[in-house]
This record gives structure tokens, C-alpha cells and sequence, in this order.
């Protein structure tokens, strides 16, 4: 009974800490442009291709592993900067959709260069189990929560300690009032791209010995961060980690107990039921709008 | 309303009147079969997007409810094909009503959230109830009969997929000129200044987002009775996405322009076939390139560029 | 029986009390102004009784029946009308469109018949775009008759809102602003529509800043000051009250 329940918290947390660091890419973006990114998910995938990739081209893991999440946040960038930034003020269908197309981009080149296949990584620190009360916990499980823990408290005290992380805060509560005190807004959206990116490919490249890489796996990754971002209160930062957090590990939990076939349905069946009771998510505010 | 608001359907009605003394085999006379079930599905996803400014980012899964309705109720149930087809109309618009009434009590972008929940769910539903649906590899269609005579084969499939596309042009028209499609359009340039004047916003939204899923449901039906067979492809993203990208492209709001939107996206798969793999590459850039540079969408662009206005 | 009853209406956001227990009545066919400093609560009182905004507490009557809470679209089957300081004009229809709209209560809003193109439905269509643009001339604006709205001046469309209004046939019109952002001679023009508009027999109700406007147009007179009703009470003796010389009138009244 025990051993079932912490084999399913065990494995939704860790998948749930890639939804959590997507998750948090999506809620940087929106926070610093309100825009819905769709890519998210062929970052989280960049990631993970592209360390395979460099990894069996002799490059050796920790360089592979620089590179792929270097490279995705170039990626990032460009896109900023290319499908993002020249429609500044157009409406958020445009704006959804033009990321519904780079990430079409992304994912097709990805499959013209790299194919159709299914590719894992070497687990960091070896493949022996441990066991902890009757369940197995992978030991590569370990690396992404601590991984993830740590890139959350480095991201806490961006936001809190620094001068650039407060400009990317003030951006997100008024654009016009950052911009008047100075703040170069397009810069923060620049960078606010990059660092999505470059979170989710971290994600990417954690998961991958675990749960395997290919170059459709950013569809359903990116789709539940989002579900994760949007429990958590689209917009809240320590809500997206809590929100992806849940959303693995609710999944995880639905598989081993209602039914596994089902299981890529839980998050959908989530976010439902959070835009009918709670769609300020956990952590949103109640916004009024002014006539 | 201009002075001859049917001009352009009469258009279009004389092009499928001739249609098939021009096309040089079946397979172009499916195309435009193809063409024209996306055509209708796109009218009525526009309304939706363009008029009400809501985004439908599941849209296929009314079309995989109308198809396996056709699928499933005749074959387990025995049910005639024409009641499956309503019935699949009828479960959709129900499901798009219980759906719609929450989401549009709140403000912004949740029903894009909320459509696209839906679609996935459906879609995996689909793949998973194997003894009703199939499953992956899908499932044959029941033809249309009517007694001994059967509707299968292109030729009637063409006249009455082309009869229900004048007909959905000439609704549509009809009702954008009209109290209705006035609210409608009001509620997309200013919802407070529309509630003001006694518009029932959500009870506006609901309705168009309910007769957009009806008017996909049926010609998921259509698509069914007349391909003889069922794939849950039918009901992914990809397609939902797909049909977003015909009322953007052609351009939000306007009639002809989800026409042409459709009668582009439809070929172009068949144009990029031979090029595997750059079919989705093309198809992100193609809707990249036009948000960005026409965010109008084409038949809007054009007008405004040769001065017609519509 | 006053038309519009407001007892002791009060609203919170958070911690900013805007509207803090104000209590007036109208009569019906008046002209009644609300004035006071920026940040005072007038535009939130307005919100508050056509429907925006649902009160912490206090009650709205019109007609002795209680509405505060009750939405936009149910005050305007009361005839219930306004007009908003921020423009909210449909800039993706014509001019004459958007006026249309405003007669929406008083169309045939049916679905099948608008699709099927009935004709009785087209015959009143017709009607009430004749109606239309007979109101445009009302107030002003016969020479944008094929206009889209977006190609209109900000004086223009201040005044195709209160055509909109008006199109609604209301009993209460409430005006937030109509002088905002006008020049000298727009501002008399607005000022005449208005009287007009009075002496059509609807009740007038108008915040706005120009204090020879409201002088000029008032009837009677309430003034906000941080969410409080200050002074109420005819233009001479809102002007001669001492608190609100010193709130707001200034020196120079």
C-alpha cells in the first residue's frame, strides 16, 4: 500500500519538476509580455535532443550538457526577437497563434534533422535503484528534484536580491510605469524569453534519461507545464513550481490508481476543473478592471 | 450592408456549378470535397474567432463527436445514419453549452485554455475506448442510405457538400447583417459598451461558441459518411490548430476570407506531401510570416489594399 | 417618488474605500450633476449604479425597486443608459452601426430568423437604421452618415456614444465626462446637445469637471470629496457651502 503510493509520489515529482520548471517559463513570458508561449514545450525538448545529439558526437556529458541549454536560449532569443517583438501591441489571438507557429517551426526542423526517433541520455550518477520503504527511486529522480530545487532558490533570489530581477517584477505589475523609471521593458522581454528557454531545456535534459526524448515530446511537456502555470495562478511564480509540482504528481497518482491508459488525459481533466471552481489558480489575485 | 451583399456567394455557387466539367479526375474532385467540408467548419469556427474574438483551440473534437457518432451508432446501435447525425450534433452542442456557460463568466483567454483541454481529452478518449471507437486504427463508417439507395462515391457526396457550403455562406452573411451578428461584432470591439446597451454577453458567447461546434460536428459526420472511415487524426491538435490556422489566414471576420482560408489549407498538405517532414515546417512559418506581416489575414489585407472594403 | 434613490451605498477594493455611505435621490426629468476632485468616487458611483461594480453594502432603488448588484444589460431593459469617460465605441463598425446597437433591446435579436432572412426582421432593421441616423443628425454628426468609426475625431465619437445612448430610448442618462478632452467650442456644442437631450424629458445624470457646464445645466448638484458626499443641494448653494469652497471650488467660485 505504502510502497504504491510512494512509487507514484516518487515518479509525479520528478516528472513534475520539468512540468514545474516549464511551468515557470511560461509564467516569466507571460509576465513580462502577457503572452501565452506555446513553444515552451519544443524548449523543453531543444533540451533534451540536443544533449543527445552532443553527447554521441563525442562532445562528453558536461559540455553536451551546457551547450544544450546555451543553444535553446539562443533559440529563444531569436524568437523574441523575430515573431515577437514586431507585433508588440497586436491581440493576444495573433499573438497565440504566431507562437503556436514557431513552435510548429521548431519542432519540424528538429524532425528533419535529427528524425522520427526515440533517444535516451546515460543516467548522471548511474542506474542502481534505492530503496525507500518498499518503493524504488531512481537515483537520476534525485538529480532532477535537486537540480530544480536549486534552479528555483537561484531564481527566488534573482527576483528578490537583484536589481535586474526586480526590473523583470516591475515590468510584469505595470510596463508603461517600468518603462517611465527607466527600465528597458524590451530588454526584460528579451531576456525573460532566454531564461524560458534555458529553464525549460534544463528540464528537458534532466528527464530525458527517465522518461526518453523525441522530437514530438515538447507537445504534451509543454501543454501540461501550462496546465501546472495556470493551477498555480497564471503569473505567480512560486505558484507555476507548486502548480507543475501537483499536476506530476496528480497525474502520476490518477495512473496508479484509476487508470494508466488515462494518464495523459489527467492534467486536461485538471485544468477544467480549475477554470469551472478556481481560475485565479491557487495563488492568483481577483483583478477588477477599471471603466 | 452593401448593395449586393450575394455577390460573392453567386461567385462561388457558379465555380462549384462548373467545377466538375473542369476537374480532370477523382482525386481533384476529393480535394474539393475536402476543401469545401473545411470551408463550412471554418465558417462557423469564424463566427466564433473572428465576430466574438474567443479562441477555439480544440475545435477538432466536435468534429471527432459528429464522425464517430456516425461511426459508432449505426454500427453498435444500429441506429440510422441520419439520427447519428443529428444525435452527434445534438451531444456536441450540449457539450460546447455545459462547457461555454462557466468560462465565459470570466475574462480573457480561458476558453482557449478550457478548448483545448477538451480536444485532448476527447482525442484520448478516442484511442483508448477501443470496443466502441476503434481505438488507433480506427473504425468503417455506415453509408448514408435511405432504404436500399446508398449515398457513397464522390458524385452526390460533391453536390451535397457544396449545396451545404452555399447555404452556410448565405446563413452567414444573413446573419452578420443582422441584430444578431451586430451584437456579435459589437461584444468583440467593446463588451462594456455592448453590455450597457442590453447585450446578454455570455449568453451571446455561448451561442455562437455552441453553433460553431454544431455546425463541426455535422461535417465531422459528413466527413465520416463520406470517407466510409474514422481515425482519431480526425479529432488531434494538429487539426484543431490546422482549422485556426484557415480562419487566420483567410482573415478573422470575414466570410470569403475563411473560405479561401480553408481552400489554401487544405491543398497545401497535398502540395508539401513530397516533402516530408517540411510540411509542419512550412505550415509554422506560413502562420508566423502571416500574423506578422498581415495580421488581418489575406482577404482583409487585399480589400483594404485595393480599397474595396467588405 | 424619486426616479433614482441611493441609500447609503458604500464601496471597498481592498484596502481604498471609493464610495463610503452616500446617500441622494434624483427626480425624474432634472438635470443632476456630480462634481468633485479627481480620485473622489464619481466615476466608481457611476459604475456602481449602472451595474459594473456590486456594492460592499448600501442599497440603489429605481422606481422604490432595489438594483444595486444587478448587471449592465438588466439596467438597460429599465432604461438605464450611460455613457463611459474612457470611449468605449466599437472602432471594427460604421458609425450608424454602432448607434444601431444601441437600439438592440428593441430588435428582433432572433437567430434563425436573422439567418434565414426574414423579411419582418429586415423590415424593422431598415426602420431603426433611418432611426439611427436620425439620431446622428440629433446630435450632430449627419456628415459621418457612411462613416466608419474609426476614422472619426475624439469629438466626433464623444458624441456618437451619446447617440448610442440615446438609442436606447432611456429614462436616466447618465453622461461621465462628455466635456473630457473637448476644446472651447466643442464644449458648448456638447453643452447644447445635452439641454436638448433634457428637455426631451430624460433625467440627465452627469459627472464632469467644467464648472460652467454644470453651473450652467444643473438642476441640482452633488459634490464627492474622498469617496463622501461633501454637500448636495441647488448651484447656488453648493457654491456658497464653505466646505466645498475649500475642497474644491477654490477662492474664485
Amino acid at each position: 500500500m505504502l510502497a504504491q503510493f510512494l512509487q507514484s509520489l516518487f515518479s509525479g515529482i520528478t516528472v513534475g519538476s520539468t512540468y514545474a520548471l516549464a511551468a515557470l517559463g511560461f509564467t516569466l513570458i507571460y509576465n513580462s509580455s502577457h503572452v501565452i508561449n506555446f513553444a515552451q514545450g519544443e524548449f523543453i525538448m531543444l533540451g533534451g535532443m540536443l544533449a543527445v545529439y552532443f553527447t554521441n558526437s563525442g562532445l562528453g556529458l558536461p559540455l553536451s550538457l551546457v551547450l544544450a541549454i546555451v543553444l535553446p536560449a539562443i533559440v529563444g532569443l531569436v524568437m523574441e526577437k523575430v515573431a515577437i517583438e514586431p507585433v508588440k501591441g497586436a491581440e493576444p489571438v495573433t499573438l497565440i497563434i504566431i507562437t503556436i507557429g514557431a513552435s510548429l517551426v521548431l519542432r519540424g526542423l528538429v524532425q528533419i534533422w535529427l528524425g522520427k526517433g526515440t533517444f535516451s541520455l546515460p543516467a548522471f550518477s548511474g542506474e542502481q535503484p534505492i530503496n525507500v520503504l518498499g518503493a524504488t527511486l531512481m537515483p537520476q529522480s534525485l538529480w532532477v528534484l535537486g537540480v530544480t530545487a536549486i534552479v528555483v532558490l537561484c531564481l527566488w533570489y534573482f527576483f528578490a536580491r537583484t536589481l535586474m530581477g526586480k526590473a523583470m517584477l516591475a515590468t510584469s505589475f505595470n510596463r508603461v510605469a517600468a518603462e517611465l523609471v527607466g527600465i528597458n521593458t524590451d530588454g526584460v522581454l528579451f531576456l525573460s524569453f532566454a531564461m524560458s528557454a534555458a529553464l525549460g531545456a534544463l528540464g528537458g535534459i534532466l528527464v530525458t534519461p527517465i522518461t526518453l526524448t523525441s522530437y514530438d515530446a515538447g507537445i504534451m511537456l509543454g501543454l501540461k507545464g501550462f496546465v501546472g502555470a495556470v493551477l498555480g495562478g497564471l503569473g505567480n511564480g512560486l505558484g507555476a513550481v507548486v502548480g507543475g509540482l501537483l499536476v506530476g504528481v496528480l497525474e502520476a497518482m490518477g495512473a496508479g490508481y484509476i487508470s494508466s491508459s488515462y494518464k495523459d488525459a489527467m492534467p486536461f481533466v485538471l485544468i477544467l476543473l480549475i477554470l469551472f471552481f478556481r481560475p485565479s489558480g491557487l495563488f492568483g489575485g481577483k483583478a477588477t478592471d477599471r471603466v | 450592408m452593401s448593395k449586393h451583399p450575394y455577390r460573392g456567394l453567386y461567385l462561388i455557387a457558379a465555380v462549384l456549378l462548373l467545377l466538375p466539367l473542369v476537374l480532370p479526375n477523382s482525386f481533384y474532385v476529393d480535394l474539393a470535397i475536402r476543401m469545401a467540408i473545411n470551408a463550412v467548419i471554418v465558417l462557423g469556427l469564424n463566427l466564433l474567432i473572428g465576430f466574438a474574438g474567443q479562441i477555439s483551440l480544440g475545435h477538432a473534437g466536435f468534429i471527432g463527436i459528429g464522425a464517430y457518432a456516425s461511426a459508432a451508432l449505426p454500427t453498435h446501435f444500429g441506429w440510422h445514419p441520419l439520427l447519428a447525425v443529428v444525435a452527434g450534433a445534438v451531444a456536441a452542442g450540449a457539450l460546447a453549452a455545459v462547457l461555454a456557460r462557466p468560462i465565459f463568466r470570466l475574462k480573457g483567454h480561458y476558453l482557449a485554455m478550457a478548448t483545448l483541454g477538451l480536444g485532448i481529452i476527447t482525442n484520448i478518449v478516442v484511442r483508448n475506448e477501443a470496443a466502441w471507437t476503434g481505438g488507433p486504427d480506427g473504425m468503417a463508417v455506415p453509408p448514408m442510405a435511405f432504404g436500399s439507395f446508398e449515398v457513397t462515391g464522390d458524385k452526390p457526396w460533391y453536390w451535397i457538400v457544396a449545396s451545404l457550403l452555399c447555404i452556410s455562406i448565405w446563413a452567414s452573411i444573413n446573419i452578420i447583417d443582422s441584430p444578431f451578428g451586430r451584437a456579435l461584432r459589437a461584444l468583440h470591439g467593446s463588451e462594456v459598451a455592448s453590455k450597457v446597451v442590453g447585450v446578454h454577453v455570455v449568453r451571446y458567447k455561448v451561442s455562437v461558441f455552441v453553433m460553431s461546434a454544431m455546425f463541426a460536428s455535422i461535417m465531422g459526420s459528413v466527413t465520416a459518411l463520406y470517407v466510409g472511415f474514422v481515425t482519431p487524426n480526425l479529432a488531434d491538435f494538429f487539426h484543431s490548430i490546422e482549422l485556426v490556422t484557415m480562419v487566420v489566414i483567410g482573415g478573422m471576420g470575414s466570410i470569403y476570407g475563411s473560405v479561401l482560408g480553408a481552400v489554401l489549407l487544405t491543398a497545401l498538405p497535398q502540395a508539401l506531401a513530397t516533402f516530408e517532414g517540411w510540411e509542419t515546417v512550412v505550415f509554422g512559418a506560413i502562420l508566423m510570416l502571416c500574423m506578422i506581416f498581415m495580421p488581418k489575414g489575406l482577404v482583409p489585407t487585399l480589400a483594404a489594399r485595393f480599397g474595396k472594403g467588405e | 417618488m424619486a426616479l433614482l434613490e441611493v441609500q447609503d451605498l458604500s464601496i471597498q477594493f481592498g484596502g481604498v474605500k471609493a464610495v463610503q455611505n452616500v446617500s441622494f435621490s434624483i427626480g425624474a426629468g432634472i438635470v443632476y450633476a456630480v462634481i468633485g476632485p479627481n480620485g473622489a468616487g464619481k466615476t466608481t458611483l457611476f459604475n456602481l449604479i449602472t451595474g459594473i461594480y456590486t456594492p460592499t453594502s448600501g442599497s440603489i432603488l429605481l422606481d422604490g425597486q432595489p438594483i444595486q448588484g444587478k448587471s449592465p444589460d438588466v439596467l438597460a431593459q429599465r432604461g438605464v443608459a450611460r455613457t463611459f469617460q474612457n470611449l468605449q465605441i466599437c472602432m471594427n463598425m460604421s458609425a450608424v452601426e454602432n448607434v444601431m446597437v444601441g437600439a438592440h433591446l428593441r430588435l428582433n435579436r432572433n437567430l434563425f430568423k436573422a439567418a434565414l432572412r426574414w423579411p419582418a426582421l429586415k423590415a424593422r432593421d431598415r426602420y431603426l437604421h433611418a432611426e439611427a441616423l436620425e439620431l446622428m443628425r440629433f446630435v450632430g454628426l449627419e456628415a459621418y452618415a457612411t462613416a466608419r468609426a474609426d476614422s472619426m475625431s475624439y469629438g466626433a465619437l464623444k458624441r456618437l456614444e451619446i447617440a448610442r445612448a440615446l438609442a436606447m430610448k432611456p429614462r436616466l442618462l447618465f453622461l461621465d465626462e462628455p466635456a473630457a478632452g473637448l476644446n472651447p467650442k466643442e464644449t458648448i456644442e456638447v453643452d447644447t446637445l445635452i439641454r436638448k437631450v433634457a428637455d426631451t424629458g430624460v433625467t440627465v445624470v452627469l459627472v464632469e469637471h467644467d464648472m460652467k457646464m454644470v453651473m450652467n445645466l444643473s438642476d441640482r448638484i452633488l459634490v464627492l470629496d474622498y469617496g463622501r458626499k461633501l454637500a448636495e443641494g441647488t448651484g447656488a448653494e453648493v457654491r456658497r457651502n464653505p466646505d466645498v469652497i475649500a475642497a474644491y471650488l477654490g477662492t474664485h467660485a
